[in-house]
């Protein structure tokens, strides 16, 4: 059995043309991650440039009007450029610069990624090209801008379904094309190995500050933690320091889109089947040649056929639980908390916020549960409008 | 019997690539059949995959034309079957690991097996997860072809101890797709390749003229040619045989000058 596998998951099933890539970039981590001065300067990014840590908010009102269970939020959305996926470019981007490496490229589907990794190699000083699909950049056109001012080259993708899936293949294509001079981000805990060990250890900083953070303020750990999940970096964030605490329930929300049942859906642990794509084994959305689906969900960080290995492995052994939730009750949980809190979350994040208005008021007033609000919504406000029937003009 | 070693046994091979079911199975079916008349050593035959990362825009495009008629891996195992009542061309078939794996490992090398498939090409499979079909590729007598890159240098020597039937040599970086200029890089990798196993080496990406076949065939064991002639079979659909076949002779010529 290859390297970097959670029980059967994971692996590094791509071309020839890229293992030296991944082989020179797990030699690199290994050695880098216990660098003092590689471990100084992204401390320092990401308290002086990112904003962390980010502050756990008691939602009183959602508390109390939910009736159940204490709510806290994990305010990923109020890091710079408004989501949690910073963390892990920081210390990807940082981490090319180390390697030698003059360009970065990277997937995007809602485009936060893509915002962030263009954010961070203009910051230190790298060339930036961004895959996104052509359905995403029209869903996102705001974030297709951003992009462009941050210097960054946007390639449109618009082969296959035109969505996150097909930004990968492309990435993939385009890494293979030059390793040498460019270092491939990947925005979640998936790919080859060393993928899903270095995205999640990048964004072991939000559970690792839950923790902290939770035990000053209530002096014992939550009840429940509950993130969205499509790769699955905030969800492995916030769970993996909590993972060897047994009485934390860990909850994930796949994104059902229309329901389940339906076709029109990206819930990959609750419809999936064991395969490997993108690099890893595990769960895809695929019909029975194997040929991978066409996934739908409103949030387009969420509308991916597959899942990170490590979350195939906790759901194999039921350490972490999987829900799927369809766009309406996200989209009601994207207004509720809008209307209740004064936050606008991400529409990826209403998937977390959706659950935990189902499960808090079936809960004792004593206990705790913390939702990683991964994103901000601002990205969202123009298509959640037009789903609810509003045309606006930006 | 593994009929493999008979397309290296006659001097340097040309080995034409196309997609199953572009256009259509019928098409391809006539195609194989037309091409070892003409001269092809091994066909490379594709089975269409949605997400084929290892592909240019060419194969990308007959992937998906083959995939929006319904072909399925079914399909192609019956068209092989009916091609080796007549015909015994050594074949590889091409494809990603997924369609492998949702099929069923084993059913599907049991598959190959009865259906005269010689070897087997998974872009997707690199040397450290070969384990996935190895065993099953050794109990069905199929080979499962090593491939090396560019980038391979120190793994060049552990991939090719290890390697059956031939080695296929990646030209250049990147995906498939004609290129105007083939690098250097593969004389030297098919030199590193023969210190340690005397396996034939085929060479391909990239290359579609008769020029570069030739320059290519004159330290290699054979010359893979696939987006020239996909491109063929998109631009012609189902009138496109005459023309494949013409461009087969023409390229077979210039290898067996190499």
């Amino acid at each position: 059995m290859s390297k970097g596998r959670f029980g059967i998951y994971g692996g590094q099933y791509i071309p020839e043309t890229l293992m030296s890539a991944v082989t020179e970039l797990e030699e690199a981590y290994n050695h880098f991650k216990n660098d003092p001065k590689f471990k100084a300067e992204l401390n320092s990014l990401l308290k002086n440039y990112a904003g962390r840590p980010s502050m756990l908010y008691f939602a009183e009102n959602m508390t109390k009007d939910l009736g159940g269970a204490k709510i806290y939020l994990k305010r990923e959305d109020l890091n710079h450029t408004g989501s949690h996926k910073i963390n892990n470019v920081l210390g990807q981007v940082l981490l090319a610069k180390y390697m030698g490496k003059t360009r970065v490229i990277a997937e995007t589907g809602a485009g936060q990624h893509g915002v962030a990794t263009a954010t961070a190699a203009a910051l230190l000083g790298l060339k930036c090209e961004i895959f996104m699909g052509k359905e995403d950049t029209q869903r996102q056109a705001l974030n297709v801008f951003r992009m462009r001012l941050l210097g960054a080259k946007v390639n449109v993708v618009d082969s296959g379904t035109q969505t996150l899936k097909d930004a990968v293949n492309e990435t993939l294509r385009e890494w293979s094309r030059r390793v040498k001079d460019t270092h491939y981000v990947l925005g979640s805990v998936m790919g080859p190995h060393p993928f899903p060990t270095i995205v999640r250890d990048f964004q072991n900083v939000i559970g690792q500050e839950v923790k902290e953070q939770i035990l000053e303020i209530e002096g014992r750990l939550p009840d429940v933690l509950i993130a969205c999940i499509g790769g699955g970096s905030n969800a492995i964030g916030l769970f993996y320091e909590f993972i060897q605490e047994p009485n934390v329930r860990l909850i994930g929300c796949e994104a059902a889109g229309h329901g389940v049942h339906t076709k029109k859906t990206a819930a990959t642990l609750a419809i999936g089947k064991l395969g490997i794509f993108h690099g890893m084994k595990s769960y895809f959305c695929q019909d029975e040649y194997g040929q991978i689906a066409p996934v739908y969900s409103i949030s387009a960080g969420l509308d991916y056929p597959g899942v990170g290995p490590e979350h195939a492995y906790l759901h194999e052994i039921g350490r972490a639980e999987y829900v799927a939730v369809t766009d309406n009750e996200a989209v009601e949980a994207f207004e509720y908390l809008s209307c209740v809190e004064g936050i606008i979350p991400a529409i990826e994040s209403a998937h977390a916020v959706a659950y935990a208005m189902k499960l808090a008021p079936k809960m004792e007033k004593d206990q705790i549960i913390v939702i990683g609000l991964s994103g901000r919504g601002d990205k969202d406000v123009a298509s959640i409008a037009r789903y609810m029937g509003v045309e606006i003009y930006e | 019997m593994n009929k493999l070693h008979k397309a290296f046994a006659k001097g340097k091979a040309f080995i034409p690539f196309i997609t199953a079911g572009d256009p259509s199975l019928e098409t391809t079916r006539e195609l194989v059949l037309q091409m070892a008349e003409a001269g092809a050593d091994l066909i490379e035959l594709g089975i269409p995959f949605s997400d084929p990362v290892a592909e240019g825009k060419v194969i990308q495009s007959a992937s998906i034309r083959a995939l929006s008629h319904g072909i399925t891996v079914d399909h192609i195992f019956s068209m092989l079957r009916d091609i080796r009542k007549t015909c015994s061309i050594p074949i590889a078939l091409m494809t990603y690991i997924n369609p492998i794996f949702a099929y069923g490992v084993h059913r599907f090398l049991n598959n190959c097996k009865d259906a005269g498939v010689d070897a087997l090409i998974v872009p997707d499979l690199p040397f450290e997860e070969k384990d996935e079909l190895m065993p099953f590729c050794l109990k069905c007598g199929v080979y499962l072809i090593s491939m090396i890159a560019p980038t391979s240098d120190k793994r060049i020597h552990m991939i090719a101890r290890e390697a059956q039937g031939f080695i296929y040599c990646v030209s250049s970086m990147g995906v498939t797709g004609v290129r105007k200029n083939i690098s250097s890089d593969a004389e030297q990798m098919v030199r590193l390749v023969k210190e340690v196993n005397d396996i034939p080496c085929a060479v391909g990406f990239g290359i579609s003229t008769p020029e570069q076949a030739a320059r290519i065939a004159k330290f290699a064991d054979g010359v893979i040619v696939g987006s020239a002639i996909v491109k063929i079979i998109e631009q012609y659909g189902s009138k496109c045989i005459p023309h494949v076949i013409e461009y087969v002779r023409t390229m077979k010529k210039a290898v067996k000058k190499g």
